[in-house]
């Protein structure tokens, strides 16, 4: 057994440094050597009863992955991973482990937790130099048929669970590409879209039948896929934008974070005019929110060629949704953060935006969500020259499936009503996960209800019961 | 998949397609659209669909050549296959029977229009159909719109066929004319729709608009092709792409359409460049 390593700070990862970064679009870390990450792994415990396990939303072994990098043994880490995440890349790079694994780790009582995520990605990266991934042999086909509906996090993890259970699997995406938010959403320098299709593609390699183009609610109803499989999971995720009501939002310039992202991730339109898809490259550019889609929308501007890439947030620092990595890396690269700061309406010249009137706000007494609640200052508005606007605050489910599908109930914000443990829906043989479930929330939390959908829909094909 | 099974040169910049797309054609209705993207490089088009012949499995595009993407489409051939062909999308038209109904196509308009009079038609409408074009040449469809229709109107701008003018004043004679119109259904240029829901309005016409806005997914999930109907924000992939005429903010709709005209204007240009080269070599 190697000797423990006591330091008590994670392992650094290297990284682009921000000055070089927000030239090019390239991934930001560099990831672990084996070197770094053996040291890293020799910091953990391998507590008898770990923590760390709980609070993994699909229950990685991750003291046992941990030990086998701490030995050097990487390909029996990668088993022990791929038997719970057939996502690790993806996982080790986006997931809020701070919220997760790591906020359990025992160590972080007293000093920095195992840095489980930075490992995580680490083993997936090893794998992927290894060349081709082993792929399990095939269960023999149980002669049963699942369709799984949109092939972001959800679907995927659901896809490659059943279709290691027997299943005949199709996996439904209504865009051109698969990996829905990892491929429209999260920008190639902090999600590598190489990457995204190496585990889209080993989940196709598993024998999941991948179908794109297919706009499920059109080309075919939820009803009619029930005539051809023995059950339908839908993982539709995020929909329509929120825009905020106010006046001026829809002058040109003015971009939804949905819009701004698709065109600049999925196609490709930072590589303009190689690529047709344009987008305008601002020089002053206002995000508006505070979650990691606000900053990734901040970055990518930067990246464009903004001069001026801003925050715009209403709440304080403290109150913002985005993961603390993601806040971190964009304070390094210069993003502006005006804080406590509520935008009231644009101001357009020629039909494009110009300005935008902004609010001051004060933290008042906490509100439902357990935040403080940003109060107005009266009389403090103030204009901000903007060329360019990215509204980020969110967006409700997908609206195409339940429009479509009768006997779907929707919640009153549009959501799919399902049960969170089981995944069912108010529909016989439909299950659902995801976004399109819970609203927006984070791609483990999406492939753990993935991976609970798959044991349900499992149990029910084999069962009947509803 | 997606192969073109029929090329058609309908006008000078004018095209269509007769595609193999059985999946998408066993479910097009009158007023649906696909998106399609013809190489990997390539932008999503959105297009609306001209016919469905769902029994063969044939889907029929018309486009009118205006920027690189629909230039490079003009370019495929009969046997070439479409990358990736989506749909059908957006809500379909309501067919019920109104009464009168008539159908104003202008220009690219006219194609879609054929399936929508088609439908009104069979539901038991008189169907007054009125289509129109700058000049004689770019008039397409004319025997597939009169086959459809219970009565054809021409208009030419500068009445080299028809009658010289706009649709709006053929339109218009037939209000003056005091004969009960319970709707109108207008489909092409926005400054055409706009005209025809202005002159429409204080007669109380019920008026539907076919709303083109940029599109990027088109299946209710980036928000670009948002318009403003009745004072709110609605999304033309997903609510639409058919609005009440009298409720839409054209003004903006042909703002929000010139977002990119710059990069259009240049991808067309560097476009056309390789061509040329292409062709000297």
């Amino acid at each position: 057994m190697a000797e423990r390593n006591k330091s008590p700070k994670k392992t650094p990862m290297r990284e682009q440094p921000p000055e070089e970064r927000i030239h090019n679009f390239s991934e930001v870390p560099h990831g672990f050597s084996e070197e770094e990450a053996m040291a890293e792994a020799r910091r953990c415990l391998v507590c008898k009863k770990p923590l760390c396990i709980g609070g993994c939303p699909v229950e990685i072994d991750i003291p046992g992955f941990i030990s086998r990098i701490a030995e050097g043994d990487f390909r029996g880490a990668v088993h022990i991973m791929k038997n719970k995440n057939v996502l690790p890349a993806i996982c080790g790079r986006v997931c809020p482990q701070e919220d997760q694994c790591e906020k359990v780790c025992v160590l972080s009582k007293k000093q920095d937790p195992v840095g489980i995520g930075r490992l995580e990605r680490f083993i997936a990266d090893w794998e992927a130099q290894q060349g081709p991934p082993e792929i399990p042999a095939p269960p023999p086909p149980n002669g049963r048929k699942v369709a799984v509906v949109g092939s972001g996090p959800a679907g995927l993890t659901v896809a490659g669970d059943l279709v290691q259970l027997g299943y005949e699997v199709a996996l439904f995406e209504a865009l051109h590409k698969a990996g829905g938010v990892l491929v429209y959403g999260i920008p190639e320098f902090r999600l590598p879209k190489a990457i995204v299709q190496r585990e889209v593609d080993y989940v196709t390699k598993l024998g999941v039948k991948l179908v794109t183009s297919f706009v499920v609610g059109r080309t075919k109803t939820v009803d009619e896929l029930l005539q051809e499989f023995d059950a339908v999971f839908i993982g539709t995720g995020a929909g329509l934008p929120w825009f905020m009501r106010i006046p001026g939002e829809n002058l040109n310039g003015i971009y939804s974070a949905n819009e701004y992202l698709t065109r600049s991730n999925l196609m490709k339109a930072y590589l303009f005019p190689k690529y047709d898809t344009p987008i305008i490259r601002g020089k002053r550019v206002a995000v508006v929110g505070g979650g990691n889609v606000a900053m990734d929308s901040a970055r990518t501007a930067l990246r464009l060629g903004a001069e001026k890439s801003m925050i715009i947030y209403r709440r304080s620092k403290v109150e913002m949704p985005a993961r603390i990595e993601e806040t971190h890396h964009a304070e390094e690269e210069g993003i502006e953060f005006h804080l406590l700061t509520l935008p009231t309406r644009y101001l357009g010249e020629n039909g494009w935006v110009k300005e935008m009137e902004c609010l001051r706000m004060e933290l008042g007494e906490p509100d439902a969500s357990g935040r403080r609640r940003p109060v107005p200052i009266a009389g403090s508005e103030y204009l901000i020259p903007v060329d360019t606007v990215v509204c980020a605050i969110g967006q409700s489910p997908n609206p195409l499936i339940p429009q479509t599908t009768p006997g779907l109930e929707v919640g009153k914000h549009g959501n799919i009503i399902a049960d969170e443990k089981v995944g069912r829906t108010t529909k016989k043989g439909v299950f659902a996960g995801g976004d399109i479930v819970t609203g927006a929330a984070t791609v483990i939390l999406a492939m753990g209800m993935g991976r609970i959908a798959a044991r349900s829909i499992d149990e029910y094909i084999k069962t009947g019961v509803w | 998949m997606n192969k073109i099974l029929r090329k058609k040169i309908l006008a000078s910049n004018i095209k269509m397609f007769e595609i193999d797309a059985p999946l998408v054609a066993a479910k097009a209705l009158p007023g649906q659209f696909v998106v399609l993207r013809v190489y990997e490089e390539g932008e999503r088009i959105p297009l609306t669909i001209a016919e469905a012949r769902p029994e063969e499995g044939v889907l029929v595009i018309v486009f009118q050549e205006v920027g690189k993407s629909t230039f490079h489409l003009g370019t495929l051939n009969e046997g070439d296959e479409i990358l990736d062909l989506i749909g059908p999308l957006g809500k379909p038209s309501e067919i019920e029977r109104f009464g009168t109904v008539v159908c104003i196509g202008g220009g690219v308009g006219t194609p879609e229009m054929i399936p929508l009079a088609k439908a009104l038609k069979e539901a038991g409408n008189h169907v007054i159909s009125i289509i129109g074009a700058r000049c004689k040449e770019l008039l397409i469809m004319e025997e597939e719109m009169r086959a459809v229709s219970s009565q054809l109107l021409i208009t030419t701008d500068d009445g080299t066929y028809g009658k010289k003018g706009f649709v709006t004043e053929e339109l218009k004679r037939l209000i003056e004319s005091g004969r009960k119109i319970d709707r109108v259904i207008a489909v092409g240029p926005v400054v055409m729709m706009r005209a025809v829901s202005r002159l429409t309005e204080p007669f109380k016409i019920p008026t539907i608009v076919s709303l083109n806005p940029i599109m990027l997914d088109a299946t209710g999930m980036c928000g670009v092709c948002r318009c403003e109907i009745g004072g709110q924000t609605k999304f033309a992939c997903v609510d639409g792409p058919e609005f009440d005429g009298h409720q839409v903010n054209f003004d903006l709709l042909l703002a929000r359409q010139r977002n990119y005209l710059p990069e259009e204007k240049q991808a067309l240009e560097m476009w056309r460049q390789t061509q040329i080269e292409a062709g000297g070599k």
